[in-house]
């Protein structure tokens, strides 16, 4: 009997959970949360004893029912609290190493995972493009925002602008409504001719597809309601404040996002909430080697073929590892990818999912070109705007690195060399050396060489002590 | 102070709290059962409680465990995301910064803040080069 290892439990991972378990797995189920359900169905704690945890949420019946589906199955071992730290091995299916216990701890269980496939479903955080003041206490990214309301019941503001790109920003926005916040402006920084161009044909139809369109229209309803300002092709392009944010400053923006001189505003708000779309977390595809894809606009995402096949043989890559289409386009991919990696056969109702899921594929594409991001924003930042938050490193100084080998700029700058070690920064550092290369180039002939700033062997904290005393711990989670 | 719980009373979860107190350089600061470390600082109005390496003011910007900003230190385990830590009643918490040495040196002199007590196992964590 096969044994699939699905790593994480959202929208995708729960599908392939599922699927898996119908095709008749044996499924070792990893999430580093306390309970399935990911960004998207983030729940508050049971602690909070809520009576009425579905208000929140959309398609929770759905959701909760799959979710009771596989942790109930005889044949699903659901790990909560555990986190993936490595992916090892060169050959087969890499062995999944993860350590269970209270985040961060130093006591936590190790162990290893070994199967016969692997779905990665690990999803996505907010692109978070710097800003002069981004690091102030207040500013904080859409998701965090929605993070926040959903999970702690707290809003992180009472006059909030929440600025960006994406329809995401509507959700956050309803979200602190909801909270009793008052959203002073929505901005989206690109223009509403670009936006249109992106979705190009016949919108709804895509949108209806892929599930999206009447949450979205709940949405835009709630900021109507509201009177909440939408601005489209405007940004914060600064934040200012005394030890936390205390004002942003507006401007309009060109359709490259470059400011457009003499239209800034000041905004009063004692939070910012900014999202320029989703990355997707891709430390553990490319630890275990499988080959990403570039998009035009240099967002890197897990190549995979139209069964979610990675390069690596026996991988799976679902959700927005394999591009940003959100919750229905991950639940196709996940259905999918668990029923293949769990050796189901081909039958009619998999070639309909074949077909949901290429409907998500052009979902995504169309979300990517409707809300782009404009190469023009580096000239938002100024000589001591903060890039790398975990160690300062200011904008001056990467900037004279940027014809230095990247391993010598890493060093000299200390940029990605922090406790995020590069998450955040990593793209950006990327971006702007090879902007500051192209400039340069007819100059002095020279090219900013980049390395893969996704590649972290240890794909999370790991303590020294729990690394030492784990040496002798069980060699595999045999399901029973 | 303007980040905040939303009343029980207001919320359209319906919720039952139970409340849950920790520690917070001395202070008690209690929030709800359930919310993470980060989550009850916030609902007390607490926006920041880190220091980076030049001495800014931290504390969560991505929420999801990703910008390792909102680290601290609980009880006696240093560099904790708070955000991905559930709080339980009597954590002892302390605040943590990156900024220069000489003034934490001048401090332990001065006979400030007790030092944590030291955990049981190596405190250091494997990330890369730090």
């Amino acid at each position: 009997m096969r044994h699939v290892a699905v790593i994480g439990a959202g929208p995708g991972g729960l599908s392939a959970a599922a699927t898996a378990l119908g095709a008749g797995a044996h499924v070792t189920l990893v999430d580093a949360a306390e309970q399935p359900g990911g960004q998207y169905h983030r729940a508050p704690a049971p602690e909070f004893g809520a009576t009425r945890p579905d208000r929140l949420q959309h398609g929770w019946r759905d959701f909760a029912a799959r979710r009771d589906q596989v942790l109930g199955h005889s044949r699903c071992t659901f790990l909560p609290e555990t986190s993936v730290w490595a992916l090892e091995g060169a050959d087969g299916i890499p062995v999944v190493h993860v350590l269970t216990g209270p985040a961060d701890g130093a006591g936590r269980r190790r162990r290893t995972i070994e199967a016969d496939a692997l779905v990665l479903a690990v999803g996505a955080h907010d692109t978070m493009l710097p800003f002069p003041g981004w690091e102030l206490p207040g500013v904080v990214t859409a998701g965090a925002a929605q993070a926040l309301v959903k999970g702690e019941r707290v809003a992180i503001g009472e006059q909030v602008v929440v600025a960006g790109t994406g329809p995401f920003l509507l959700p956050v926005a309803a979200a602190l409504l909801g909270a009793g916040s008052t959203v002073r402006q929505v901005l989206e920084a690109n223009r509403p001719g670009r936006i249109a161009a992106g979705w190009g044909a016949r919108p709804w139809q895509l949108a209806a597809q892929a599930g999206k369109l009447p949450e979205l229209a709940g949405y835009a309803a709630t900021l109507a309601r509201h009177r909440v300002p939408v601005l489209a092709g405007r940004a914060v392009v600064a934040a200012r404040g005394d030890g936390r944010v205390e004002e942003v400053v507006t401007a309009r923006l060109r359709d490259d996002w470059s400011a457009v001189p003499g239209t800034e505003r000041t905004v009063a708000v004692d939070a910012v909430c900014v999202g320029h779309g989703f990355s997707p977390q891709l430390e553990l595809p490319v630890a275990a080697g499988c080959a990403l894809r570039a998009e035009p606009d240099g967002r890197r995402f897990v190549a995979v073929d139209a069964d979610l096949r990675t390069s690596r043989p026996g991988v799976y890559a679902v959700g927005e590892l394999t591009g940003i289409a959100g919750a229905p386009a991950a639940r196709a991919e996940g259905a999918l990818a668990g029923w293949l990696a769990a050796g189901g056969p081909d039958r009619p109702a998999v070639r309909a999912l074949r077909r949901r899921v290429a409907a998500g594929r052009r979902f995504a594409d169309r979300l990517a070109a409707a809300h782009p991001i404009g190469a023009g924003w580096p000239g938002w930042l100024r000589d001591d705007t903060v890039v790398c938050r975990c160690e300062d490193v200011r904008y001056r100084a990467l900037r004279l690195a940027a014809d230095q080998d990247p391993r010598v700029a890493k060093l000299g700058t200390r940029a990605g060399m922090g406790p995020c070690q590069g998450r955040i920064c990593g793209p950006t550092v990327a971006a702007l050396r090879s902007a500051e290369a192209a400039r340069r180039r007819a100059a002095a002939g020279t090219a900013a060489r980049g390395g893969n700033p996704h590649h972290r062997p240890i794909a999370q904290p790991i303590r020294l002590g729990e690394l030492a005393a784990a040496a002798d711990t069980e060699h595999s989670e045999e399901p029973s | 102070m303007s980040s905040r719980a939303i009343r029980p009373d207001a919320d359209v979860l319906g919720r039952a709290d139970r409340p849950v107190t920790i520690l917070v350089d001395g202070t008690p600061v209690t929030g709800i059962a359930g919310q993470s470390i980060a989550g009850v600082l916030l609902a007390a109005g607490r926006t920041a409680w880190r220091y980076g390496p030049t001495g800014g003011a931290r504390g969560v910007f991505c929420g999801i465990g990703v910008c390792f900003d909102c680290l601290l230190t609980v009880n006696g385990i240093p560099d904790v995301r708070a955000c991905r830590r559930r709080a339980r009643d009597g954590d002892v918490i302390a605040t943590q910064s990156r900024a220069a040495a000489p003034s934490t040196v001048d401090d332990n002199e001065a006979g400030g803040e007790p030092e944590p007590p030291a955990p049981a196992t190596t405190p250091s964590s494997v990330d890369g080069a730090r």
